[in-house]
């Protein structure tokens, strides 16, 4: 019968309260069966809610096995908190199911948008930050954390272009909106790297502006080389490559400000094998761990 | 229009200018950086058609089949968050494209392989087991009346064109040589635990299951692949749902008297 309990029952690490302060990795089919077979020695999985926003099958199948031993992350890709229209209320509600039914200890969405009318674009687009947008992100926000009855992080967004429109810098812009809404901070640090190249910034400084006490998460991904129309490097957010050095770099540094948080290594395109993604997570454990033994040291 | 209405519609039209009020840092043209945008959008569509049409792909080539789904994401942006099941509409577009018109039987090809995409997302619901079943079956008072529920990843796909056989020579389960795409074939799709099976099937018996899936007793399933075959033999046809634990919940018409797993 031990086999029934160890089924039915989440281990102690997958009741947690919130996520470990450990490395994670995002959830892929093509790792489910490993991944269930083998029970790694991960902190934490993550999934794109949408993808599981479907009736019943394999995804669910896995899903609710690997829940059972391990804390989860559940990171909408398509709530569009940025667009300029209402928030789609079936897809809140269905939101609010999947929560339900996975419990995760982290529920987290993007400061962008990515409908238009009817229209779903598959891209997390950028919008101007200014007074309109302001309030308008941040009722979104209200309206998410009062239908869902959570607290949710919001993750910074690498962009590609600025808006004339804009009048607050990004960094002011989500410290104004974690204080009015009360989210936490969802920091990728891929994202701030990307974003810095893109725009001329520096990266070290566009980290030191954010609001640090409140990052609940930390994700970590690869980009890709492209030119703008001068020649410059432009960076894509393109979640297919590994981590690139500036950003372990950027990464260290930003754990020296926040202390050790849960990090997640994204990879949502050429995804490699697992014992890959497995080393990869391992490279921000060992940070990790080590920094929570200087803590307990000091 | 609003910003995102123009920014929008320049995703989805290449032949839209690049919208105005973007900036950039060092003074480089705004457009080079939102075709970024742009493909990241179209990039990730068309992968997603990809994914579900792999035989669609191998049958018309890598770059005849992204030019088509290009056109098809441009004329049909996605209307759900849930790209499992963007392809929806797919097979129609397929259907009706001009320059696929020399590959008639593409279309069906398309309807099959959603179709094994849909079983696999489908429900969860557990078979009736078997001593339920046979005791409904044995009463052959009511057995004419009794109507039968299947798996919601049951699915038939009848098509004029050899559809079982195009999808199963890019299985490596026959030789593409060997098919006669003009012949018309049937295909029944379905889950098994966690696997997508997808099975030839001969025209009375797709009959007879589409005739159960729109709710007709068994006796009027029995008469609709009949007319097809005078020789559809029903024992043979219950085996094949047995077999393979299709049939999820029996009602004799009367749904008081309804049996459940």
């Amino acid at each position: 019968m031990t086999s029934f309990f160890n089924m039915e029952l989440p281990s102690q690490a997958a009741r947690a309260k919130s996520l470990p302060v450990r490395a994670g990795v995002g959830l892929k089919p093509a790792h489910f069966q490993e991944i269930s077979q083998t029970q790694p020695d991960i902190g934490f999985f993550e999934v794109h809610a949408e993808n599981y926003m479907v009736p019943g099958g394999p995804y669910h199948h896995y899903l609710s096995r690997i829940r059972g031993h391990y804390p989860l992350s559940i990171h909408g890709v398509g709530l569009s908190i940025g667009a300029d229209a209402a928030l789609d209320i079936d897809h809140l509600d269905a939101l609010a199911m999947l929560l339900a039914r996975y419990q995760p200890q982290s529920f987290s969405e993007h400061l962008a948008w990515s409908t238009h009318g009817p229209a779903f674009l598959n891209d997390l687009l950028p919008l101007p930050y200014n007074t309109a947008t302001l309030q308008r992100v941040c009722d979104h926000i209200d309206q998410v954390q009062s239908h869902l009855g959570r607290r949710m992080l919001l993750e910074n967004p690498a962009t590609y272009l600025e808006f004339t429109a804009s009048t607050w810098d990004e960094a002011s812009f989500l410290t104004e909106v974690l204080h009015r809404t009360g989210c936490g901070l969802l920091l990728d640090v891929n994202n701030v790297y990307v974003s810095s190249i893109n725009h001329g910034r520096d990266a070290h400084a566009a980290i030191r502006a954010l609001p640090l006490a409140q990052v609940g998460e930390i994700h970590l991904a690869g980009f890709a080389r492209a030119q703008d129309g001068n020649g410059d490097l432009l960076l894509i957010d393109s979640h297919g490559a590994p981590v690139a050095q500036a950003v372990w770099e950027l990464y260290a540094f930003t754990l020296g400000l926040t202390g050790p948080v849960a990090t997640l290594l994204e990879r949502d395109n050429e995804v490699p094998a697992w014992p890959v993604l497995l080393a990869e997570a391992n490279l921000a454990d060992q940070q990790l761990l080590a920094l929570s033994a200087e803590e307990v040291a000091a | 229009m609003s910003s995102q209405s123009a920014f929008a519609a320049a995703l989805l039209n290449p032949d839209l200018p690049c919208p105005g009020g973007l900036s950039t840092w060092n003074g480089s043209a705004p457009a080079t950086r939102f075709a970024l945008y742009r493909n990241n959008v179209t990039v990730s569509l068309v992968d997603a058609l990809a994914d579900t049409f792999p035989v669609v792909q191998a049958l018309v080539g890598e770059e005849f089949f992204r030019g088509m789904a290009q056109v098809f994401m441009q004329m049909n942006p996605p209307r759900s968050r849930l790209m499992a099941f963007y392809g929806h509409d797919f097979a129609d577009f397929v259907e009706a494209f001009p320059p696929a018109a020399s590959v008639p039987y593409l279309a069906a090809v398309a309807r099959l392989e959603m179709a094994r995409v849909l079983a696999y997302h489908a429900a969860d619901v557990d078979p009736l087991q078997p001593d339920t079943l046979q005791a409904a079956l044995a009463d052959p008072d009511k057995l004419t009346s009794l109507r039968l529920v299947l798996h919601p990843s049951v699915q038939v796909i009848q098509s004029p064109f050899a559809v079982f056989s195009l999808w199963a020579a890019h299985q490596g389960a026959l030789c593409i040589s060997t098919v006669d795409p003009e012949q018309a074939q049937a295909a029944l799709v379905f889950r098994n635990g966690l696997d997508v099976v997808t099975l030839a099937l001969v025209a009375s018996s797709a009959a007879f299951v589409s005739a159960l899936q729109t709710g007709q007793t068994l006796m009027a399933a029995t008469d609709a692949a009949s007319c097809i075959d005078p020789e559809f033999d029903l024992s043979h046809a219950l085996a094949l749902l047995l077999r393979w634990q299709l049939i999820t919940r029996i009602s004799t018409g009367d749904e008081h008297h309804e049996h459940t797993h």
